[in-house]
C-alpha cells in the first residue's frame, strides 16, 4: 500500500449495491462542493435561488472562489477578444473601415488593460491556482479562507472601476499609461488607474495567501521536492506578485496625484520627468510578465507529466528555474526602454541579463519535450495544448532573443514584432496553459467530462487561427509597420498581410468559441466524471471526487511519493482499501467509467458527516 | 484618410512589399549601419528557425514514438542526464552570449554618430515633424540631407512622447518634451524614405509622418541657400494651403466640411464665432486659435486639445492661412491669391548659409568631401583646412 491515512479508519458503512459502489465509500460525489452546503430542504422557489446565491457569494470555500473567479476572467476575457476582433476589423482595409480614430484608440487600450489586468494576472492563479492549490497539498483550504473571499470582492470592485470609466468616456492612453500623453488626454485615466491600483490588491492578497498555505499546510510527506510543480510555479508567482505588485500600486497612485494636483513628479512641464514613469512602470510590469506566464509554466509541466504518464524530466531544474525566474525577472525591465531615453550603458546591462532569463525558460522547454520520452504519450485535448504551448512559447521565446539583442530592438522596438513576440509569449503561452489545465481540470472542478471530439476541433482551430493571426504580424513588424497605428496609409503595400492577420483573428475567435461551447454543453449533457479520468497521480486525482467534498479530503492524506510517481497508480488500482482515500484509479479505459456512477441527481439525502 | 500631404517633394521610394534590396523580412538597406544589424537579424533569425524546427522535430518524434498504444502502458523510469542537460544549459547560453556582443558592438556603432555629423534639429509635436537647419531654414514635414554623409538629428517634443522611427535607416529614438535625444544616420544612396511616429501620441498618432530626401551634394547645398523646392514666394491662399499640410493641420480639420478631431475649414470666414456671443470669424479670430488655441473653443470640440504653433509660424504664414480660410469659404480677395512684389523681395533676400554645411558645432570644416571624411575619421593625419 503507497499511501495511508492518518486518521483511524472509519466505521465500514452498510453494504451498498456493486454499481453503486464505483467509488470507495465516504467519497461518493453526491457530497461535493457544487451541492453543499446548500439551502436547506424546505426553502422553495426564489428563496432558495436567494440562498443559493448567498451560499456562493459568502463561501469561504477556495473551490467556490476559484469557480466564481473562472467565470469572472472568461467573461473579461470574452470581452478583450471581442475589442480584440474590432481592432482587427478596423485595419482589414486601409483608411477608415468601421471606427474613428478616437475610438480606436480606445478599443485597443482597453483590449489591453482588460486583457492584462482583468484576465490574464487573475487567469490561472485565482482559478486553477485556488481550486487546485490547497487540494494539492492536501489541506482542507487556503490559510485565509476569509482573506480569500476578500480578494475576490477587491477584484470585484477594481473591475467595476475599470468598467465604469468606460462609461465616462473610456480611456486611450495605451495600456502602458504613459506620461506625458496621460496626464493631458481628457479621457478617464483616472478610473481606470484607480480600477488597477484597487485590483492589485486582490494580486497581492492571494499571493500572500498561496505562500503562506504552501509554507503551513502541506499535508504530512509532502515535502518540498514532492510538491507538484504546479505548486512550484504558483510559489513563484507569489513571491513576484508582492514584491511587485505595490509598485505599480504607487506609480498609479502618483499618476493619479499628478493629474488631480499637478504634483510634477513625471510631468516635464512641472519639471518631472517622463522616463521615471517608464521605470516605475516597466519595474513592476515585466515582473508582471512572469506573474503571467509562470503558473502557465506550472500547468504545462502537470500535463506533460500526466499525459506521457512519466516523470517530468528534470524536477529539480523545472522547480528552481521558476524561482531563479522570478527573482531575475525584477532586474531586466530597461529592456523595455532601449530607445526611450535611457543611459546607453542601462541599455547594455538590461540586455545581457535579458539574455540570462532566456535560459531558464529555455530548460523548461527541453525538460518538458524530454519528458515524452520513453513515456506514453496520451494525445487528448489538454495534451493538444500543452504542446501548442510548447510549439508557440518556443517562437515566442526565439524571438524575445531577436528583439533582447539591443542593436536589432531598436529597428523592432514598438512595431508588429514586439506585438506578435508578446501575443505568442501571453496568448501562446499563457492562454494555451490556461486552456489545457482547464480542460484538464474540468472533470474536477465540474464533476463532467466535455466532449472529447469538440475539443480537439477547437485546439486545431486556435493553433490555426493563432498563427495565422500573428506570424504574420513578425513579417509586418520586421518591416516596419508601428504599434499601435489606427491606420497604414505610408505602408499600403502590407494590406494583404493585415487582412490574413484578421481572417486568423476570426478562426481565432471561432476555436475560443467551441471551447466555450463545449464546457456549456458538458455541463448540460456531459457524462459523469470519474475522480481520475487521466491517471493523474497528484491528491487532486488520487485522492478526491469529482467534483470534490466540500471539505476535499476526509482525512487528512499522507504523501509517501513524488507527484509524477504514476507507478504507484498500478499498484493501488482495483485494491480494495475499505475506507482508504484511494479512489479507483481507470488505468484501463477512463471514459467509460463514468457511466455507471451515481453523480448525485437522484436526489440522495445529504450526509450528515459534512458541514 | 489624408496623410502624407501631396505638396511635399516626391513619394517615398518605397511603394510595394518586395522592393529591391528588401526581403520577405526586412525593407531594403539604406544606411551604413543598417548591414551590421541586419546581418545580426539573420544570425537570430536562422538559428531561431533551425531551433525551433528542432524542438517541434523532437516533440512530433516523441508524440509519434511514445504515443500510448494500450492503457496499461507501464512505461520505465527514465533516469536523467546530467550531459543533456548540462548540454542545454550550456549551448544556448553561449548562443545567447554571442549573440548579446553581436548586439552590443553594433548598438555601439549607432549610438555614437561621427564627429564630422552635420546637424539638423527636429521637433515633434502633435501631429507633425519639423526640421530645422543651422542655418535657421525651417521646414516642416520633411528634410533634404546630402547622400554619403553622416546626419545628426537633434530631436525635442513640444507635447507628449514621440519616436523617431526609419525602417530603412534601422533607426528610431524617443522624442522627449524635457530633453534632447539624437540619432543619426549616413544614407549610402538617393532617394525619399518614409519616416513614421513609434511611440503612441494620441489621435492621429498613425498620420504623424515625414519623408527624408536624400539627395545629391550638390543640391543639397542648392537647398540650403534657397530654401526647399515648393517653400519659394507664394500668394497667401497658396501659403496658406501650404501651411495646412505641411504642419499636419490636415490630420484634425476637414476642409471639405468632413468630420475629424478639430472643426472643419469649409465656410466658416465672416461667420459668427462658434459658442460666443459676439464677433465674427476675422483674422484676429485665426490668429488667436493657432497661437493660443484655448481662447476660442468650438462647442463639441472641448477635449480635442490642439497643440499651440506660437513660435512655428511667423506673420506671413497665420495671414496666409487665413487668406486660405477666405479662399475656402469663397471670399478671397484678389490680394490673397496674387504673388506681391514685396514676398518676391523677402525672398530673395534671404541669407545663404554660412559656413557651408551650416552646422557651427562642427568641428571640421565644410564641405567635406567623403574622401576627406574618411581621412579625418581614421585620425590625426586630418586635414585641418
Amino acid at each position: 500500500m503507497e499511501t495511508l491515512t492518518q486518521s483511524p479508519r472509519p466505521a465500514q458503512p452498510a453494504p451498498v449495491p456493486r454499481e453503486a459502489r464505483q467509488y470507495p465509500v465516504g467519497h461518493e460525489p453526491v457530497h461535493n462542493y457544487l451541492r453543499e452546503p446548500r439551502p436547506a430542504d424546505d426553502v422553495r422557489g426564489l428563496a432558495r435561488a436567494w440562498a443559493w446565491i448567498k451560499l456562493w457569494a459568502l463561501s469561504v470555500d477556495h473551490k467556490r472562489i476559484g469557480i466564481m473567479y473562472l467565470v469572472a476572467v472568461s467573461f473579461f476575457f470574452s470581452v478583450g477578444g471581442l475589442l480584440a476582433l474590432g481592432i482587427r476589423v478596423e485595419l482589414f482595409t486601409v483608411g477608415p473601415t468601421i471606427m474613428e480614430p478616437d475610438t480606436y484608440n480606445r478599443v485597443f487600450t482597453m483590449h489591453g488593460l482588460v486583457m492584462v489586468f482583468l484576465f490574464i494576472i487573475p487567469s490561472i492563479p485565482a482559478t486553477m491556482g485556488n481550486f487546485l492549490l490547497p487540494i494539492m497539498v492536501g489541506a482542507k483550504d487556503v490559510a485565509f479562507p476569509r482573506l480569500n473571499l476578500l480578494s475576490l470582492y477587491v477584484y470585484a470592485a477594481g473591475a467595476c472601476i475599470a468598467l465604469y470609466s468606460i462609461t465616462t468616456g473610456g480611456i486611450d492612453t495605451g495600456w502602458t499609461f504613459y506620461t506625458p500623453y496621460s496626464k493631458e488626454t481628457g479621457t478617464a485615466v483616472i478610473a481606470m488607474a484607480l480600477g488597477a491600483f484597487v485590483m492589485g490588491f486582490s494580486s497581492i492578497l492571494t499571493g500572500l495567501n498561496f505562500i503562506v498555505t504552501i509554507h503551513k499546510m502541506r499535508a504530512p510527506g509532502m515535502t518540498w521536492n514532492r510538491m507538484p510543480l504546479f505548486l512550484w510555479s504558483i510559489y513563484a508567482t507569489s513571491i513576484v506578485q508582492i514584491l511587485a505588485t505595490p509598485v505599480i500600486g504607487i506609480t498609479l497612485v502618483l499618476l493619479v496625484m499628478e493629474r488631480v494636483f499637478g504634483i510634477g513628479i513625471f510631468d516635464p512641464a512641472l519639471g518631472g520627468d517622463p522616463v521615471l514613469f517608464q521605470h516605475f512602470f516597466w519595474f513592476y510590469s515585466h515582473p508582471a510578465v512572469y506573474i503571467m506566464i509562470l503558473p502557465g509554466f506550472g500547468v504545462i509541466s502537470e500535463l506533460m507529466g500526466t499525459f506521457s504518464r512519466q516523470r517530468v524530466y528534470g524536477y529539480r531544474a523545472v522547480a528552481l528555474s521558476s524561482v531563479a525566474i522570478a527573482l531575475l525577472g525584477f532586474l531586466v525591465w530597461g529592456h523595455h526602454m532601449f530607445t526611450s531615453g535611457q543611459s546607453p550603458v542601462s541599455s547594455v546591462v538590461f540586455s545581457l541579463i535579458t539574455f540570462l532569463i532566456g535560459i531558464p525558460s529555455g530548460i523548461k522547454v527541453f525538460n518538458w519535450i524530454w519528458t515524452m520520452y520513453k513515456g506514453s504519450v496520451w494525445l487528448k485535448t489538454p495534451m493538444l495544448y500543452a504542446l501548442t504551448f510548447l510549439f508557440l512559447f518556443t517562437i515566442g521565446g526565439v524571438t524575445g532573443i531577436m528583439i533582447g539583442a539591443l542593436a536589432v530592438d531598436i529597428h523592432l522596438h514598438d512595431t508588429y514584432f514586439i506585438v506578435a513576440h508578446f501575443h505568442y509569449v501571453m496568448m501562446g503561452g499563457t492562454v494555451m496553459a490556461f486552456l489545457g489545465g482547464i480542460h484538464f481540470w474540468w472533470p474536477k472542478m465540474t464533476g463532467r467530462l466535455y466532449n472529447e471530439t469538440l475539443g480537439k476541433i477547437s485546439a486545431l482551430l486556435v493553433f490555426l487561427g493563432f498563427n495565422l493571426t500573428f506570424f504574420i504580424q513578425f513579417v509586418m513588424g520586421s518591416q516596419g509597420m508601428p504599434r499601435r497605428y489606427y491606420d497604414y496609409p505610408d505602408m499600403p503595400w502590407l494590406e494583404p498581410l493585415h487582412q490574413l492577420s484578421t481572417v486568423g483573428s476570426f478562426v481565432l475567435g471561432l476555436g475560443l468559441l467551441v471551447v466555450l461551447v463545449n464546457g456549456l454543453l458538458s455541463l448540460k449533457r456531459g457524462k459523469p466524471a470519474p475522480g481520475n479520468p487521466w491517471g493523474g497521480a497528484t491528491l487532486e486525482w488520487t485522492h478526491t471526487t469529482s467534483p470534490p467534498d466540500h471539505h476535499n479530503f476526509h482525512h487528512t492524506p499522507l504523501v509517501t511519493h513524488g507527484p509524477y510517481d504514476y507507478e504507484v497508480l498500478f499498484h493501488s488500482s482495483g485494491d480494495s482499501q475499505g475506507g482508504a482515500p484511494i479512489p479507483n484509479v481507470e488505468v484501463g479505459a477512463p471514459q467509460e467509467m463514468g457511466t455507471t456512477i451515481d453523480d448525485g441527481t437522484t436526489g440522495q439525502p445529504d450526509s450528515a458527516t459534512d458541514m | 484618410m489624408q496623410t502624407a500631404p501631396d505638396s511635399l517633394a516626391g513619394a517615398p521610394t518605397r511603394q510595394s512589399f518586395f522592393t529591391e534590396g528588401g526581403s520577405l523580412w526586412l525593407p531594403p538597406q539604406q544606411s551604413t549601419t543598417a548591414h551590421e544589424i541586419d546581418a545580426l537579424f539573420y544570425f537570430i533569425l536562422y538559428t531561431s528557425i533551425f531551433l525551433t524546427l528542432l524542438v517541434s522535430a523532437a516533440m512530433i518524434y516523441f508524440v509519434w514514438k511514445y504515443r500510448r498504444r494500450s492503457h496499461a502502458d507501464r512505461p520505465r523510469d527514465v533516469i536523467e542526464s546530467k550531459w543533456l542537460e548540462l548540454s542545454w544549459i550550456t549551448i544556448p547560453t553561449l548562443l545567447v552570449l554571442v549573440v548579446f556582443f553581436w548586439g552590443f558592438r553594433a548598438y555601439v556603432g549607432t549610438a555614437i554618430p561621427p564627429s564630422d555629423a552635420i546637424t539638423i534639429n527636429v521637433k515633434a509635436q502633435k501631429w507633425a515633424w519639423a526640421f530645422e537647419y543651422a542655418n535657421g531654414t525651417n521646414v516642416p514635414g520633411e528634410i533634404w540631407v546630402p547622400v554619403n554623409t553622416p546626419v545628426r538629428l537633434e530631436m525635442t517634443s513640444q507635447d507628449v512622447l514621440h519616436s523617431f522611427y526609419v525602417p530603412e535607416f534601422r533607426i528610431k529614438h524617443d522624442v522627449l518634451p524635457n530633453r534632447y535625444t539624437y540619432v543619426w544616420f549616413e544614407a549610402p544612396r538617393e532617394g525619399t524614405y518614409q519616416v513614421l511616429c513609434t511611440e503612441y501620441c494620441g489621435t492621429s498618432h498613425s498620420d504623424m509622418g515625414a519623408r527624408i530626401h536624400v539627395v545629391s551634394r550638390g543640391e543639397y547645398y542648392e537647398i540650403l541657400r534657397n530654401g526647399p523646392p515648393g517653400m519659394g514666394p507664394m500668394a497667401p491662399a497658396a501659403l496658406g494651403e501650404s501651411v495646412y499640410t505641411r504642419y499636419n493641420c490636415n490630420t484634425c480639420h476637414s476642409i471639405d466640411g468632413s468630420e475629424k478631431v478639430g472643426p472643419t475649414w469649409l465656410n466658416i470666414w465672416g461667420q459668427p464665432r462658434p459658442g460666443s456671443e459676439e464677433g465674427v470669424v476675422d483674422e484676429e479670430y485665426v490668429h488667436q486659435s493657432i497661437l493660443y488655441p484655448q481662447a476660442y473653443i468650438v462647442p463639441g470640440y472641448e477635449n480635442a486639445n490642439m497643440p499651440s504653433y506660437d513660435g512655428q509660424l511667423d506673420e506671413t504664414q497665420l495671414a496666409g492661412v487665413a487668406a486660405f480660410i477666405r479662399q475656402l469659404s469663397g471670399a478671397a480677395t484678389a490680394a490673397d491669391t496674387t504673388l506681391s512684389e514685396g514676398d518676391v523681395a523677402d525672398q530673395q533676400d534671404m541669407e545663404a548659409p554660412e559656413g557651408g554645411m551650416g552646422d557651427p558645432g562642427t568641428p571640421v570644416a565644410d564641405p567635406v568631401d567623403p574622401q576627406d571624411r574618411e581621412i579625418v575619421r581614421e585620425g590625426e593625419s586630418a586635414p585641418q583646412n
